[in-house]
């Protein structure tokens, strides 16, 4: 079949052509950055944290008029208070293990800091040192938060030390992550050897890499070391304390309910609020809400996108075949099948949308670029927008078929009636 | 006249209902996904105290050094105790106030009731002056207060609530971690949003008010810990909080008051000049690199307004463009089919004018329907934001009189605009040609 006709054709519709293929084109570039912008958020969502988050459950609380204090005596309180806490804790009929801890993946409230294979490395030096995420946990923290100890051993009871929450850290041992164990040692034997955390000159020995484990900040910025994490043997003592719980299988519920009148009991001088028990399924449906909710909206546009796209090529083609009927109804009574008729509006389609796809990447790619520039979206993979292509090509086919159809279901004798 | 168009119109959006519905799904469509979206960005980007932002400033002194320093040359954003404290001392600004977040229990005086958080922020007396914070009952404490690090405390018409059942408790005492407090005043609802005071230590939205406010130097003397970001480049050399106010970290937001280009010009020098003299007493080694941005220009370079927020408005002025451009070939399609009846009308005496003014009106009509419909789009859009936003961003965004007025006129404009190059083609249909071909 020649294309010429159809060519001829389009010059005599060039405004409904235009805005037809600027249709596709702006449809194209919008739906691949809003794709795109789903795809980011998707795998954003789905990052484990390296914890086994079943079952696992955070307690957040103050105690009132406890001492502020920085003196050996209101420290020793201090951990006294926290000690019975933790008591209190692992005597609730369904609960595994607790340890305290300072705060959890995807709680957006970190300690990030430096560590470095030399002492005495700060945010002062230019280099030297990596970044990283300090968790504090007790000797129960690795099974607790369900962490995968891939070398080395976990801590030992008589490790775990504890003080102040706001002075110098200086511990004997940790444990860090897989990722971190590799940017420290690149050759791979990080085991055993020695690193010195936050800048202090004291060092501390790698008894153990676990496989993975996510910092607690959801800020894009810091994901740059988004997997570079130390545990240390520490209890933190401040006036308010943080626990992480884990319930036998099916507990969780249960627990959760149990947590507030049991700490209550033991102890009602302190504030418990709607927010301090919750579960580490709820910490990550609030961590990922926005990232969600963005591609949830993408998708909404997206689809609208295409809806209105797909009509308007219904609609401008419908027009087009009824003011060609007795065009369509003379070439019929030269001899022209159906197919023929509707091979001529699926080839003309295929054209404009082609026009429509050439411009749209343009648009796309231009489109990815203001993203990037103002919204610091990383760029557009080229073979997202190509499959883009294709899919308008199919969405104007798809549109296109029906009233095709219907052009091709003129009837011949149509050309013998006068207009 | 226009009647007869009215009906013109009516009759021909009739004849193809399909057509017209598709048309006014499209704009009501391209409308509300616009206009959800807007009512997000408006309630995020919009001044929170219009009347006075342009006098309040966010002074920023580099305490830190080129070493230390953004890759754009940028200061700290928050201010280490030392400076906040001298800013403080020197006392150069109409209003000032150094501040920071707390979150300290409360104690209800009923038996049985149970300690709660009461967030807030720990701030000078001028603080409330400076940022004109309504007052229901009494009023703020007084400079002498803030120097003899008085136990009082200012408290929210909620927290006023729950405490007092509402009545006027000014002289009453409040248990605040443990320690028991005068309240000076109540605040009538007081929830500004962005929170611009400290925007470097609260998460920008928040649905939650603020329950307290007590004095900065209180406080600190009573060892309340801030509640909010530390950021240190080295660690402190002391433990505590005690520590930390020693040490080179920052933590605490400042806003001061200027009246007028002379006063921030004088500022701006009194800045510099203490940045030198900090120089020369041997603090810093590096040369004044200060900041003072008013709040708009904070807030703007804090970026409060969240990339998503931009990037949803963004994508649904796409999808509207789109609509725009469908709408205006269902249009041209539409209106060219009649080019038979506007080739008898134009034969039989009607101007150019009076066909644009027809067709004109049948798109107005279209952008009207699709308006009304968007309306309701955009009620459907603006409940489901809760769905898509975290909970303190969606529970900004409203649908108000203006949303509603911005919502119609924008489905018209937008039709009218689509409907533009159709009417201009459909008014310069050659009558002779069109009556020789029927």
């Amino acid at each position: 079949m020649s294309v010429h006709p159809i060519f001829a054709a389009l010059r005599k519709h060039k405004s409904g052509v235009v805005l037809i293929s600027l249709q596709i084109a702006l449809t194209l570039a919008i739906v691949c950055n809003a794709v795109f912008i789903i795809a980011q958020r998707i795998d954003r969502v789905n990052r484990p944290t390296g914890l086994d988050e079943s079952d696992l459950i955070l307690v957040t609380q103050q105690w009132v008029g406890a001492p502020t204090g920085v003196d050996p005596a209101s420290i020793d309180k201090l951990d006294s208070l926290m000690q019975s806490d933790l008591a209190t804790l692992n005597a609730i009929p369904g609960v595994q293990s607790v340890s305290p801890i300072n705060t959890v993946p995807l709680w957006n409230s970190s300690w990030t800091s430096v560590i470095s294979t030399k002492p005495s490395i700060t945010f002062k030096n230019k280099a030297g040192y990596d970044r990283t995420a300090l968790y504090f946990v007790g000797a129960k923290g690795l099974p607790t938060l369900g962490l995968n100890l891939v070398a080395g051993r976990n801590f030992r009871p008589s490790e775990v030390v504890h003080q102040a929450a706001r002075s110098e850290i200086r511990p004997a041992v940790v444990i860090i992550t897989r990722a971190l164990a590799d940017k420290l040692y690149p050759d791979g034997h990080a085991l055993g050897k020695t690193v010195y955390v936050n800048g202090y000159s004291t060092p501390s020995t790698v008894i153990g890499i676990v496989a993975r484990m996510q910092t607690a900040s959801l800020n894009r910025q810091l994901d740059t070391f988004a997997w570079s994490s130390v545990l240390i043997p520490m209890r933190l003592n401040t006036s308010f304390s943080r626990y992480i719980v884990r319930t036998q299988p099916g507990q969780l519920e249960a627990v959760m309910h149990a947590v507030k009148p049991a700490l209550y009991k033991a102890n009602p001088m302190r504030v418990l609020d709607d927010d301090s028990v919750t579960s580490f399924a709820e910490i990550r449906a609030d961590a990922y809400k926005g990232d969600i909710g963005m591609a949830i909206l993408m998708g909404v546009i997206s689809v609208i996108l295409i809806a209105v796209t797909g009509a308007g090529i219904v609609g401008l083609t419908s027009f087009w075949v009824g003011q060609r009927h007795k065009q369509i109804g003379v070439r019929r009574a030269l001899g022209a099948r159906r197919v023929d008729i509707l091979r001529y509006f699926q080839t003309e389609n295929l054209i404009i949308a082609g026009i429509g796809a050439v411009i749209g990447i343009v648009m796309a790619v231009g489109l990815n670029l203001v993203l990037m520039q103002q919204l610091a979206l990383p760029r557009l993979p080229i073979w997202m927008v190509l499959v883009g292509v294709v899919l308008v090509m199919v969405l104007g086919q798809i549109a296109v078929f029906v009233p095709a159809r219907r052009a091709s279901r003129v009837s011949p004798a149509l050309a013998t009636r006068a207009a | 006249m226009f009647a007869y168009y009215l009906n013109l119109a009516l009759r021909s959006l009739k004849r193809n209902k399909v057509l017209t519905a598709l048309m006014v799904m499209t704009i009501a469509f391209g409308v509300a996904a616009s206009m959800t979206t807007w009512s997000v960005f408006r309630a995020m980007s919009g001044d929170p105290i219009p009347w006075k932002s342009a006098k309040l400033f966010v002074p920023q002194i580099d305490s830190w050094g080129p070493a230390r320093r953004q890759p754009n040359g940028e200061p700290p954003e928050a201010m280490d105790y030392t400076d906040a404290m001298n800013l403080m001392r020197a006392h150069r600004a109409r209003y000032q106030s150094a501040m920071y977040r707390v979150s300290p229990p409360v104690v209800p005086a009923k038996v049985g009731q149970h300690p709660f958080y009461a967030g807030g922020h720990a701030v000078f007396s001028e603080f409330f002056p400076m940022l004109d914070v309504p007052f229901q009952y009494g009023h703020p404490w007084s400079a002498a207060d803030d120097k003899n690090r008085a136990r009082v405390v200012v408290i929210s018409s909620d927290l006023n609530d729950k405490l007092f059942g509402g009545e006027n408790s000014v002289g009453k005492t409040v248990n605040v971690g443990g320690k028991d407090y005068r309240i000076t005043g109540v605040l009538d609802s007081w929830n500004p949003q962005p929170r611009y005071y400290d925007v470097v230590n609260s998460s920008s939205f928040n649905s939650k008010e603020e329950s307290l406010f007590l004095p900065f130097n209180t406080a600190i003397a009573v060892g309340m810990t801030n509640n909010g970001n530390t950021n240190c480049y080295e660690p402190p050399s002391e433990p505590g909080f005690v520590g930390l106010q020693h040490s080179t970290c920052v933590w605490l937001a400042f806003m001061v008051e200027l009246d007028g280009a002379t006063q921030v010009a004088a500022y701006k020098r009194f800045l510099d000049g203490y940045a030198r003299q900090q120089q020369q007493a041997g603090r810093f080694t590096w040369p004044p690199n200060n900041r003072l941005r008013d709040l708009p220009q904070w807030l703007a370079y804090q970026h409060v307004v969240p990339d998503d927020a931009r990037t949803s408005l963004l994508v649904a002025l796409g999808l509207l463009l789109v609509c725009l451009v469908n709408t205006a070939g269902l249009l041209l399609a539409k209106f060219l089919r009649r080019s038979g009846e506007i080739g008898v009308r134009r034969a039989l005496g009607a101007s150019r004018r009076e066909i644009y003014t027809q067709f004109l009106i049948e798109a107005g009509m279209v952008g009207l329907a699709g308006g009304v419909l968007g309306l309701v789009f955009t009620g459907l859009g603006v409940l489901g934001i809760d769905l898509v936003m975290p909970t303190s961003i969606a529970d900004l965004s409203h649908v108000d009189g203006s949303l509603l007025g911005l919502t119609l006129l924008l489905a018209i404009v937008t039709t009218a605009l689509a409907g533009l190059y159709p009417t201009f083609r459909a008014a310069h249909v050659q009558p002779a040609w069109q009556l020789k071909t029927h």
